[in-house]
């Protein structure tokens, strides 16, 4: 155990101090304070579009005009900053040879890639509490409101589920840069698997539906939810759109239902907004997906590393 | 009798079906500088990296001050230290720290380890370089590190995988003198692997000598190279003359009773001797 908690020490210190985190926390922080700036300057004009009452978390949703929202930096970015922290976890560490010197010392092989990985959840944590932190005290200052209870417990939900979704990303990169010798090679391979679920997904989830159910002008009501059932199935895989569900339904409370069901039943429900316990129900499956992606991955890493031959040669 | 530090018994590895670690048998007993050659590829890094512990054997085992590798690496770890080939450091920390982080791996409480690591640092010449990151070091100075490193953790056995390759003969001449130092005067068994013949033979007190795999001599480079050469080399007499050597000198020397022959040298100095030399004094 002594070994694990060293490595992790040695590591959130290098994260914490590296460039990488510097640029990534700037440019976060700087979106972030120019959207509550915004927002709270001209409140008068979306006075129509936000809900009344969790003007807190307005700031985290609303997208204004060009700029956009917080959420969409953070689906956006998140999968970036964990690439970033996890491509070279081990492949820089074999490359430049300190490997063997870490290794040689009486830890166990798995106190260096558990060590690594904590190390990365601690620094991702320790940005986006930051940030939210700052982005709160700026509406307090603003706005001069306290947010309540339910908005606080579904910030931390939030919270919550960012540093799972981040963390997927960030054993995505620690899974390729063990297998992977070069860092250009894991850094290119996690990228493109970045790019592939949250862009490609889209149009091969179209095209697969489309084959399985093609639609035309006479299909009816079940061919058409056939298909979109098909799209979401294959959509789900996706982090991105899991996120993305998940964050909606946190921070909009009065979201309930998503796909195709949203749009038929959007006039029939009641648009009050939802306790908690409730939205959670709602988002729960993708939760737990989020998580297990997460943890499927690292434990793929963990394999892979105990049983990966040392000598870097 | 000494206590054997490292033993291995019919210590086999295979890749891929090919036996690159052939029923390997070696002792090495306390105190000694053992020499371990061979060729690249030969299996010396193998042997290495499973007295380690981090590779386990096909089959047979090996012992490290009667801990078996396999099965309890961190006891083994805790007592050797072990200089990588190619070894590298964090470069964007300085010497100290990286010493300091070896230490805490270690389990060293923090007082004793910054004593000790002032102390390895400066046996190794790197006091004054202490708080530069490492990146801005010489190829010289982080292998010198490297020995710093071995030494602060306070082994019984010290393995080091080929210290002098990659650097200038004046460094590799300290890092000699180092591992002499270290094995005399703080008793730690050192296995040396290299195929820098002379070298070896410089400093080793055994060798051990594998090819393919397989251990083909070991003992003192007397033993084998009577073993090994088996007819016994005549005595070399050098002798110095006042001037020039003129015939009837060279006659009468020839005439003293048993002598076989005399042979002219023109007095060669090896460019090494030179460069030393100048480095040293210059």
């Amino acid at each position: 155990m002594s070994g694990l908690k060293v490595v992790f020490w040695k590591e959130l210190a290098d994260y914490l101090g590296s460039r990488k985190f510097l640029i990534l926390f700037t440019i976060i922080l700087v979106s972030a304070i120019s959207i509550v700036y915004i927002l709270s300057q001209n409140i008068g004009e979306y006075l129509s579009e936000i809900s009344k009452e969790y003007v807190f978390l307005n700031f985290f949703t609303i997208s204004l005009g060009a700029l956009p929202s917080f959420i969409f930096f953070v689906s956006f970015f998140g999968p970036l900053i964990g690439i970033i922290f996890g491509f070279d976890a081990i492949n820089s560490e074999r490359s430049k040879g300190t490997m063997s010197t870490v290794l040689s010392q009486p830890i166990y092989r798995d106190a260096l890639i558990n060590g690594k990985f904590l190390a990365g959840l601690a620094t991702i944590s320790i940005m986006l509490i930051s940030i939210i932190l700052i982005i709160l005290g700026l509406e307090l200052g603003v706005l001069g409101i306290v947010p309540n209870l339910e908005e606080i417990s579904r910030i931390i939900v939030f919270f919550i589920a960012s540093v799972i979704y981040i963390g997927f990303w960030m054993s995505m990169g620690i899974l390729f840069s063990i297998i992977f010798r070069q860092t250009t090679t894991s850094a290119l391979v996690s990228l493109m698997m970045w790019i592939f679920f949250a862009f490609f997904i889209l149009m091969i989830s179209n095209v697969i539906a489309d084959q399985v159910t093609p639609l035309n002008q006479n299909s009816t009501l079940e061919m058409i939810a056939k298909n979109e059932n098909i799209k979401s199935m294959i959509m789900h895989i996706s982090p991105v759109v899991l996120f993305q569900e998940i964050t909606i339904a946190l921070l909009n409370p009065s979201a309930r239902v998503f796909g195709i069901s949203a749009l038929i039943k959007a006039n029939d429900l009641l648009p009050t907004p939802l306790p908690l316990s409730q939205s959670l129900m709602v988002i729960w499956p993708q939760f737990v997906g989020l998580l297990a992606l997460m943890l499927i991955c690292f434990a793929v890493s963990y394999i892979v590393f105990m049983r990966q031959e040392i000598r870097a040669t | 009798m000494k206590t054997i530090v490292l033993d291995a018994k019919n210590l086999t590895k295979l890749y891929n079906h090919t036996k690159v670690v052939d029923s390997i048998n070696l002792q090495i007993e306390e105190g000694e500088i053992f020499g371990f050659l061979g060729p690249n590829g030969a299996g010396k890094t193998t042997t290495i990296l499973m007295a380690l512990g981090l590779t386990e054997p096909t089959s047979g085992e090996i012992n490290v001050f009667g801990y078996n590798s396999t099965r309890e690496p961190l006891k083994v770890k805790k007592i050797t230290s072990y200089l990588p080939e190619n070894v590298g450091y964090y470069e964007d920390l300085t010497a100290q720290e990286n010493l300091k982080y070896i230490t805490r791996l270690n389990g060293i409480p923090g007082k004793k380890a910054d004593a000790k690591i002032e102390e390895v640092l400066k046996n190794v010449g790197l006091q004054d370089v202490a708080q530069v990151e490492v990146g801005k070091y010489s190829k010289g100075m982080k292998q010198r590190l490297g020995m710093a490193a071995v030494l602060v953790k306070e082994p019984k056995l010290a393995i080091l995988d080929e210290p002098t390759t990659g650097i200038d003969p004046k460094g590799v001449e300290e890092i000699l003198e180092l591992i002499v130092k270290m094995s005399r005067e703080q008793n730690i068994t050192v296995l040396l692997s290299s195929h820098l013949l002379y070298q070896v033979q410089k400093i080793c007190t055994k060798i051990g000598i594998i090819s393919q795999g397989r251990i083909v001599a070991q003992g003192t480079i007397e033993e084998i190279g009577k073993s090994l050469l088996k007819e016994e080399k005549e005595d070399l007499l050098e002798v110095k003359v006042a001037n020039k050597l003129t015939p009837a000198l060279e006659e009468s020397i020839k005439q003293i009773e048993g002598v076989m022959g005399v042979e002219k040298k023109s007095p060669d100095h090896s460019l090494e001797e030179i460069y030393i030399k100048y480095f040293r004094e210059g």
